[in-house]
C-alpha cells in the first residue's frame, strides 16, 4: 500500500523538489574547510566510527561489488595452502555477470516471488499488527500477560521458531496433520506442493512479524493525545470517522517507518525460507537472498556471480527506499 | 546535511545485506616441512573433524582417538563432530579462509575429488599416512584419487540395500525380499493390504534415486566421452518406474522435506515395511521399537531394474587439509585410523563396512552379520564418476525428483530440466 502511494505522488514531488533541493545545497564551496576549523573535535570524535564503519561495511561491499565485475570462482582465485599453489586466473569480464542475470526467466521468477511474499508479509505484518494493537490500547483485564503472549514470537530467536514451525508442518508426523486427521480430514502435504509451501512459509513469517509492528503502533497509538477523540466526540464523530481522522493519520510517522523497515526484512527473510521449505519444492519457495545463498554455496562456489546477485538485490531496495523515502518527504514527513 | 546522512545511513544499513556476499583471497601460510622423525615421539595437537551421527556412531570412534593418544602420548586430537550435511560447506569456507580448517577431515567420497581440484589437500604419497595401498578395496580407493595424485585414505565403504521388516513382509506372505522392481511393488501391495503398514518409504533425494537408474542401465554422465546422459530412454523408465510405485500406492506419497527422516521413523515404528539405505543407518535403526530384536530386520540388494541390479558406491575418507600446521601428526592419526585393526573395530561395534580387503578376515568383522549381510552387497555398487564437480550434480536432480514426487511434470519433462540445468555446469560437454 505503502509502495503504491510513493509512486503515484512521486511525479507531484518531483516538482515540488526541485526549489527545495537547490536551496539546500546552496552552500559557499569553503563550507567544508571553515566547517573542519571550527568542528575539528566533532570531527575527531566521529572519526573512529567513520573508520570502522568503512573497514566493516565499505571494504567488503567495494570488494563485492568488484568481484561481481569479474568472472571470480573458488578454483580461480589465486591461494597458496601448504605445498598447493593456485594461480590466480581470474578476469574482468565488466558486466556480462548482470547480463546473464537480467537476461535469465529463472531471475524474473524468483523477483515475483520475492514481491508476493515481501507484499503479502507486510501487508499482513501491518495490518494484524495494527488490529492487535487497538484491541491492546483499550482498558481491559489481564492487558499486560495479553501483550506478553502477544509479543512472545519476537522473543524466539528466528532460526528456532523455523525448525518449530518445520516439525509442525511435518506432512506424517506433524502436529497439524494430526490435528487435521483428528478431526477427520486427511493430512496435507504443506511443504510438499508449490502452492501450500508458499502459504506456509508466508504464515510463519507473519506470525515471527505481527509482535513487532503491534508494539510500535501500540507506541504510536499511546502517543495520541486524547483531546483529540473527546473534542471529535463532541462534534459527533462515529467511532468510524474517529479511526479514519484522527488514529490514522496520527499513525503515519510511525506506520512509514516500521513499513519500509518491514519491508527491507521480509525482502531478506533468509531463515524463514531456509529452514523451512529449504527453497523447495523445486526452487518455487526461493527468493532473491536465498537463491544467491545457494548460487554462493553449492559445489565449486561461484563468488562473482552471487555477488553479482547480491548488489542486484541492494540496488532493488536502495531504489524502493529512495522512492518511498522521497514520497513520504512530500506528506511532510521527516525521518 | 540531514539529507546526505539519512541517504547514506539507508545504503549502509543496505549494504550490511551483501557484505556477506564477498569472498577474500585467503592467507598465504606456507609452513615448512620439518624432517622426518620417530613417529613415536611426535608431539601437537591436531583437529579432526567427523562427521557421524553423535549419539549412535561417534563413541566408537571417540573410544578409538583414546587408543590413538595411548599409543602417541605427545599428540592431542580434539575431536569435533560436524552434521554430514554441513561439513563440506564448513569445510570449503574455513579452507578457503585460512583459518579454522582441521588438520584432517573425514570427507565423502564425492567431495574428495572436489577439495583436491581446488588445492585444500595434501598429497600423501610417500608420506605415512598411506600404508600398504593395495590392500583397499579398488571401489572406495579409486575415490581418493585426483589428477594422478593421492588425496585421501579410504575410512569406511557403502552402498544402498533394501531394508525391511521381515515380521511385516511375512504376514504380507512374503518369506523373501523383492529382488526385482516389479516384485517390490507387488510386495509393498500386498504389505499395505494386508497389514495396514505402508509397503515402501521412498526417501526423495538425489542420491537414492540411482539405484533406479543403474537397475535401467542408465547414469548421469558418460564422463569418458565427456557426453550428459541424463536425459536418456532408460533413465525416462526408471523415473517411470518411480512414479508409478507412488501412483499404485506401493509407496505413500513421500515427504519432500525431512524426507530421510521421515522414511526412517517410519521404518523405525513399523508404519512402513521397506526402505532403500546404507550400513550408516543401521544403529539408527536398531534403536527403533520394530527392531529391538535385532533378527526383525532384513538386509537385501537392491532391487534390479529390466538390465542389472546396481547401487552408488559411496563411504568416506580420511583427509589432511593442505594447511594443518602439524602434517606429521596428522600422517600419524591418518595412518592409526585406518588401519585393519581400527577398521575391525568399527566395523564390530557399529556395522560400518571396511574399506580393507584384510579387515574382512577379522574373526570380530566375520562374526557381525550385518557387515556380513553387506558384503555381498557390496558386489551390486556401482563406482561413480569422481569428478570436482560431482557435488553439483544432486541439486537438479533433487529438485527434478521433488516435481515429479508432486505428479507435477512428466518422467521426461523431469529428464529434459535436469539435462539443462547440467549444460550448465558442463559447458563443452556433449
Amino acid at each position: 500500500m505503502a509502495l503504491s502511494t510513493g509512486r503515484v505522488n512521486n511525479t507531484a514531488r518531483d516538482r515540488a523538489a526541485g526549489a527545495d533541493g537547490t536551496r539546500g545545497r546552496g552552500r559557499p564551496p569553503g563550507g567544508l574547510r571553515q566547517g573542519l576549523d571550527r568542528h575539528w573535535y566533532a570531527w575527531a570524535m566521529v572519526a573512529p566510527v567513520i573508520l570502522v564503519t568503512a573497514l566493516l561495511v565499505g571494504w567488503p561491499l567495494a570488494r563485492g561489488v568488484y568481484l561481481s565485475l569479474t568472472d571470480a570462482t573458488e578454483a580461480n582465485i589465486g591461494r597458496t595452502i601448504g605445498v598447493n599453489v593456485i594461480p590466480s586466473t581470474y578476469e574482468f569480464v565488466w558486466f556480462d555477470n548482470y547480463v546473464a542475470i537480467l537476461t535469465s526467466g529463472l531471475f524474473w521468477e524468483k523477483l515475483t516471488w520475492t514481491v508476493v511474499w515481501t507484499v503479502t508479509c507486510v501487508a499482513f505484518h501491518y495490518g494484524l499488527g495494527l488490529g492487535l494493537a487497538l484491541l491492546l490500547n483499550r482498558k481491559l483485564r489481564f492487558r499486560s500477560a495479553y501483550r506478553l503472549l502477544l509479543i512472545l514470537p519476537w522473543a524466539i530467536p528466528g532460526f528456532v521458531s523455523a525448525f518449530i514451525w518445520r516439525y509442525l508442518y511435518n506432512s506424517d508426523f506433524g502436529v497439524i496433520n494430526a490435528m487435521l486427521r483428528a478431526a477427520g480430514l486427511g493430512g496435507v502435504g504443506w511443504l510438499d506442493d508449490p502452492t501450500t509451501a508458499k502459504i506456509a512459509v508466508i504464515a510463519v513469517n507473519v506470525w515471527m512479524g505481527v509482535p513487532f509492528m503491534m508494539v510500535a503502533v501500540l507506541g504510536g497509538l499511546q502517543s495520541i493525545p486524547g483531546e483529540l477523540y473527546e473534542a471529535a466526540e463532541v462534534d459527533g464523530a462515529t467511532p468510524w470517522q474517529r479511526f479514519c481522522f484522527i488514529t490514522i493519520p496520527s499513525l503515519r510517522t510511525v506506520s512509514s517507518t516500521v513499513v519500509l523497515l518491514g519491508t527491507i526484512w521480509t525482502f531478506n527473510m533468509f531463515p524463514v525460507i531456509y529452514l523451512i521449505s529449504g527453497g523447495g519444492p523445486g526452487s518455487s519457495t526461493e527468493i532473491l537472498v536465498t537463491y544467491a545463498f545457494r548460487e554462493a554455496f553449492t559445489g565449486v562456489r561461484d563468488y562473482s556471480n552471487s555477488a553479482a546477485w547480491g548488489v542486484i538485490i541492494l540496488l532493488l531496495l536502495v531504489v524502493l527506499a529512495v522512492v518511498y523515502r522521497r514520497s513520504l518527504r512530500k506528506q511532510g514527513e521527516v525521518w | 546535511m540531514r539529507r546526505a546522512f539519512s541517504a547514506a545511513t539507508i545504503v549502509a544499513a543496505l549494504a550490511l545485506a551483501v557484505s556477506a556476499c564477498g569472498g577474500g583471497d585467503a592467507g598465504t601460510a606456507a609452513p615448512t616441512q620439518p624432517a622426518a622423525t620417530d613417529p613415536a615421539k611426535i608431539t601437537g595437537e591436531i583437529t579432526w573433524w567427523d562427521t557421524v551421527r553423535p549419539d549412535s556412531e561417534g563413541p566408537t570412534f571417540q573410544a578409538l582417538i583414546q587408543d590413538f593418544q595411548a599409543k602417541y602420548p605427545g599428540i592431542k586430537v580434539k575431536y569435533v563432530n560436524v552434521p554430514s550435511d554441513q561439513a563440506q560447506n564448513q569445510f570449503q569456507t574455513a579452507a578457503q579462509a585460512g583459518a579454522g580448517a582441521p588438520d584432517v577431515i573425514r570427507s565423502e567420497v564425492a567431495w574428495t575429488s572436489q577439495f583436491a581440484s581446488l588445492g585444500y589437500l595434501q598429497p600423501l604419497e610417500g608420506t605415512r599416512a598411506l600404508e600398504n595401498e593395495t590392500d583397499f578395496l579398488p571401489g572406495p580407493l579409486s575415490s581418493t584419487k585426483y589428477d594422478g595424485k593421492t588425496y585421501a585414505v579410504p575410512q569406511v565403504t557403502d552402498t544402498l540395500a533394501l531394508i525391511y521388516n521381515k515380521r511385516l513382509l511375512k504376514e504380507a506372505g512374503h518369506e523373501s525380499a523383492p529382488t526385482t522392481v516389479e516384485e517390490l511393488k507387488q510386495t509393498a501391495l500386498d504389505v499395505k493390504k494386508k497389514t495396514g503398514a505402508n509397503g515402501l518409504a521412498l526417501n526423495v533425494d538425489s542420491y537414492f534415486l540411482l539405484p533406479f537408474m543403474y537397475g535401467e542401465g542408465g547414469d548421469l554422465l558418460d564422463v569418458q566421452n565427456k557426453k550428459i546422459t541424463v536425459n536418456s530412454p532408460e533413465n525416462a523408465k526408471a523415473m517411470a518406474a518411480v512414479s508409478d510405485l507412488i501412483t499404485s500406492g506401493a509407496a505413500p506419497k513421500p515427504a519432500i522435506q525431512d524426507s530421510y527422516a521421515n522414511a526412517m521413523t517410519a521404518l523405525k515404528d513399523g508404519k512402513a515395511a521397506m526402505i532403500y539405505n546404507g550400513p550408516w543407518a543401521l544403529s539408527e535403526i536398531y534403536q527403533g521399537k520394530e527392531f529391538k530384536d535385532k533378527e526383525n530386520l532384513g538386509i537385501a540388494p537392491v532391487p534390479a531394474g529390466s538390465v542389472k541390479a546396481g547401487a552408488p558406491t559411496g563411504g568416506w575418507n580420511l583427509a589432511i587439509y593442505a594447511g594443518s600446521k602439524n602434517l606429521d601428526a596428522s600422517y600419524e592419526f591418518v595412518r592409526f585410523m585406518s588401519t585393519s585393526e581400527s577398521q575391525a573395530k568399527v566395523a564390530k561395534e557399529i556395522s560400518l563396512l571396511p574399506t580393507r580387503v584384510s579387515a574382512y578376515d577379522n574373526p570380530d568383522v566375520q562374526a557381525n552379520k550385518d557387515v556380513s549381510v553387506f558384503k555381498p552387497i557390496m558386489e551390486t555398487a556401482t563406482a561413480r564418476p569422481w569428478i570436482p564437480e560431482g557435488g553439483q550434480l544432486f541439486q537438479p536432480l533433487l529438485e527434478g525428483y521433488q516435481s515429479l514426487v508432486g505428479g507435477t511434470v512428466t518422467p521426461e519433462d523431469m529428464l529434459k530440466k535436469v539435462d539443462e540445468q547440467y549444460r550448465g555446469i558442463f559447458k563443452d560437454w556433449s
